[in-house]
C-alpha cells in the first residue's frame, strides 16, 4: 500500500532496523510518526462513533410512576426510589413546603451515589466530593462535568409522579 | 557517525512535522473527550461539528504522516 509504503527497494528488514546510527533516527521518527497518526485515527473514529449513536438515538418511553404522596416527606427530608427501571436509583428531595425535586442518585464523575446535605442544602458525591445544586442538579464542585440527570415529576392531587427523565445521555 | 547536513535538515523537518502531530492530537484528545461529555449529557447537537473537526484533524496528521515518509524516503536514498 502506498501509504505504508518503504522508503526504499532495500528489503523490508534493512528498511526498518537499520544498521546506520542516523538511517536509525529516520526509522524511529517514522514509526512514532506512523503511531501517532494511527492514534489520531482512533480519535476520529471515537467521533464517529458518538455521531453514529447520536443520529441513531431514540429517546426511551418513559413510565409514569408514582413515587410518593406529596405529604410524606417533610421539608427536607429525602425518599430513594427506582426511575425508569428497577436498579436505576433516584433521590427525591421536598426542598420547601410545595417543591419537590428528584434526580438520578448516579454521579456523574464515576457513579457513586449522591445523597442530599440538609444543612448545605445540595446533593454530595462523598467519593470525591462532587457537590451539585439541589435547584437544577448543576455541578457546585469537584470532578464531575456534567449535571445530574432530573426526574420530571408531577403532582396529581396528593401523588408525586415521575413522568421522564432529562438531561440524560444516550 | 558523523551526519551530513542535508540528512539534519530532514531530521529537523521531521521533528517539526512530529511536534505538529502532537499537537493536532491534543487537541483532537481534548475534542473527543468534550463531545463525549456533552453527549452524555444529552447534547447531541455536538457530535457533527465534534466529527467534522476531528476529521479535518486526522487529514493534518495524515498529511504530516506523508510528509515525513517522503522526507524519509528522500534522505535515506542517496
Ligand atoms: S464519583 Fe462522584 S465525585 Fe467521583
Amino acid at each position: 500500500m502506498k501509504l505504508f509504503r518503504r522508503p526504499s527497494s532495500a528489503p523490508l528488514w534493512q528498511d526498518e532496523f537499520s544498521v546506520f546510527t542516523a538511517g536509525e533516527r529516520y526509522v524511529n521518527r517514522r514509526q512514532f510518526t506512523k503511531f501517532l497518526t494511527l492514534t489520531s485515527l482512533a480519535m476520529f473514529v471515537g467521533n464517529l462513533w458518538i455521531l453514529a449513536r447520536s443520529w441513531f438515538y431514540r429517546a426511551p418511553a418513559y413510565p409514569r410512576r408514582v413515587v410518593a404522596r406529596a405529604d410524606e416527606l417533610a421539608v427536607g427530608g429525602t425518599r430513594i426510589f427506582d426511575y425508569p427501571a428497577a436498579g436505576m436509583s433516584c433521590i427525591l428531595v421536598r426542598t420547601a413546603t410545595d417543591s419537590w425535586v428528584a434526580y438520578s442518585q448516579k454521579c456523574t464523575h464515576l457513579s457513586c451515589a449522591v445523597y442530599y446535605a440538609k444543612e448545605q442544602d445540595r446533593l454530595e458525591c462523598p467519593c470525591h466530593q462532587g457537590f451539585f445544586s439541589i435547584a437544577d442538579g448543576a455541578v457546585l464542585q469537584g470532578p464531575p462535568r456534567r449535571p445530574l440527570p432530573r426526574v420530571r415529576l408531577e403532582r396529581l392531587g396528593g401523588e408525586l409522579i415521575a413522568v421522564r427523565m432529562e438531561g440524560e445521555g444516550a | 557517525m558523523k551526519i551530513d547536513p542535508p540528512q539534519s535538515r530532514g531530521l529537523t523537518a521531521i521533528d517539526g512535522a512530529m511536534a505538529l502531530i502532537v499537537i493536532l492530537l491534543m487537541v483532537q484528545i481534548w475534542l473527543l473527550s468534550a463531545t463525549l461529555e456533552s453527549f452524555l449529557a444529552g447534547h447531541r447537537e455536538a457530535a457533527l461539528p465534534g466529527a467534522v473537526v476531528s476529521g479535518v484533524l486526522f487529514l493534518g496528521c495524515l498529511a504530516l504522516y506523508l510528509f515525513v515518509v517522503r522526507i524519509d524516503a528522500e534522505a535515506r536514498k542517496g
